[in-house]
């Protein structure tokens, strides 16, 4: 299983998690996070992911991008992850991810989107 | 039945720091050798209660860890709302050596973590003679930023949220849940502005490259402890201050992140009882 095949996975994994959509219940946006060379777009309404659309879409316009290898992914996912490579910033500090576009909404909301782009952590890999 | 009380004391030392009165709040447990404490950025002596109530080393050791000004139950000085926080290498140290000079403390031992840890090493450098012994947690010469502290401190962010946010990776993932929850607490509750004041020292002011190498280690003994999961001060970073100082121990805790005092505190008793018992003979 591919790790964008694992982020696919997101809207069930986060259904399953209703204390972090609890967490994220003032938080709406559109944001875009590639897996790989593989991107996907988000719409948050209150905390809920209402779509996740993947593949390119033309001419889509998101408040930010966050964008990591597929090795990164991989690694981010482990059930321990390794050090440097257990935190989106140390993703971006090892030159495996980058970020750009209105990071407002993205720190306002960090831990949200730091535990959000976990969840495929818990999904056992090949599942 | 007796009420249940942990075993440390609180209370509010006055004393001037570079002529200014400031009323400081510390905790201490113990007898014997001082060691002093010091937290890390944005935080508050809270991070070390579990050493506090350790009788393996309260037992031969009086420790003490205090609340920088502005952080914890220290108050901001008289006029802080005049001007903006900023903490330096000069302002950091005088205020270690204020608290050890003005509560009597002979030879102290002086431990700090993160930003603690940085101006240990200033304190090897600049005043080595006044301590029995330095331990620097999560410390380094220089670190390369990984964000921008500018979000640390604007009204349309939450500090404390923010705050904790992007210091909760810092903390390893074996750390037990509710001492990372806990060591974030405290982050929450900084002051505004606090925790970017203190990054000026971390970032701008504090960089101690090449001035490590005037060291020795023969005047006071220096113990470095970092933790593999801490990518801010990394091991590699302490790997190189510790290369540049003849006579320094250097240690890499397994399974720990930034805050190895309070986000897994019986891992690093595992790390840090070895260093107090050499440090005690």
């Amino acid at each position: 299983m591919s790790p964008a095949d694992r982020f696919a996975a997101l809207p069930d994994l986060l259904s399953g998690d209703p204390d972090l959509r609890r967490r994220g219940r003032w938080l709406s946006v559109d944001c875009q996070v590639d897996i790989g060379p593989e991107p996907f777009f988000l719409s948050i309404r209150d905390g809920a992911l209402v779509a996740l659309d993947r593949g390119q879409r033309l001419m889509r316009s998101t408040a930010f991008t966050f964008r990591a290898t597929d090795e990164a992914w991989t690694n981010h996912w482990k059930a321990v992850p390794e050090p440097g490579w257990h935190d989106l910033f140390a993703l971006t500090k090892r030159g495996s991810a980058s970020m750009e576009g209105d990071l407002r909404p993205l720190l306002q909301h960090l831990q949200y989107f730091k535990d959000l782009l976990a969840l495929p952590r818990r999904q056992p890999v090949g599942a | 039945m007796a009420p249940k009380l942990d075993p440390v004391v609180g209370r509010y030392l006055r004393t001037e720091i570079d002529g200014v009165p400031h009323r400081l709040y510390f905790e201490e447990a113990g007898q014997g050798i001082p060691l002093v404490c010091l937290h890390t950025a944005g935080a508050d002596n809270r991070q070390y209660r579990h050493l506090l109530a350790d009788p393996e080393i309260t037992r031969r050791f009086r420790v003490l860890a205090f609340d920088l000004p502005w952080h914890g139950k220290s108050t901001p000085p008289n006029g802080w709302e005049r001007g903006e926080y900023r903490l330096t290498t000069e302002s950091y140290t005088a205020a270690i050596r204020a608290f050890c000079h003005a509560m009597e403390l002979d030879k102290p031992v002086v431990m700090g973590c993160s930003i603690g840890g940085r101006i240990v090493l200033n304190l090897a450098i600049a005043h080595a003679a006044e301590f029995r012994a330095l331990i620097a947690l999560e410390a380094a010469d220089f670190q390369q930023p990984w964000y921008d502290t500018a979000w640390l401190h604007r009204p349309d962010v939450h500090g404390g949220e923010v705050c904790a946010g992007l210091v909760s990776g810092l903390i390893a993932p074996q750390s037990p849940p509710v001492h990372r929850h806990e060591t974030l607490w405290m982050y929450m509750q900084s002051g505004p502005g606090v925790f970017k004041g203190d990054l000026y020292f971390y970032r701008i002011d504090g960089d101690l490259r090449e001035k490590v190498k005037a060291i020795d280690t023969k005047v006071c003994p220096l113990y470095l402890l970092t933790g593999e999961y801490d990518f801010s001060c990394t091991p590699d970073d302490t790997l190189r201050t510790a290369r540049q100082i003849p006579g320094v121990e250097v240690q890499i805790m397994k399974d720990v992140g930034h805050f190895p005092m309070s986000e897994h505190p019986a891992k690093f008793r595992e790390y840090i009882l070895p260093v107090l018992a050499k440090i005690a003979g």
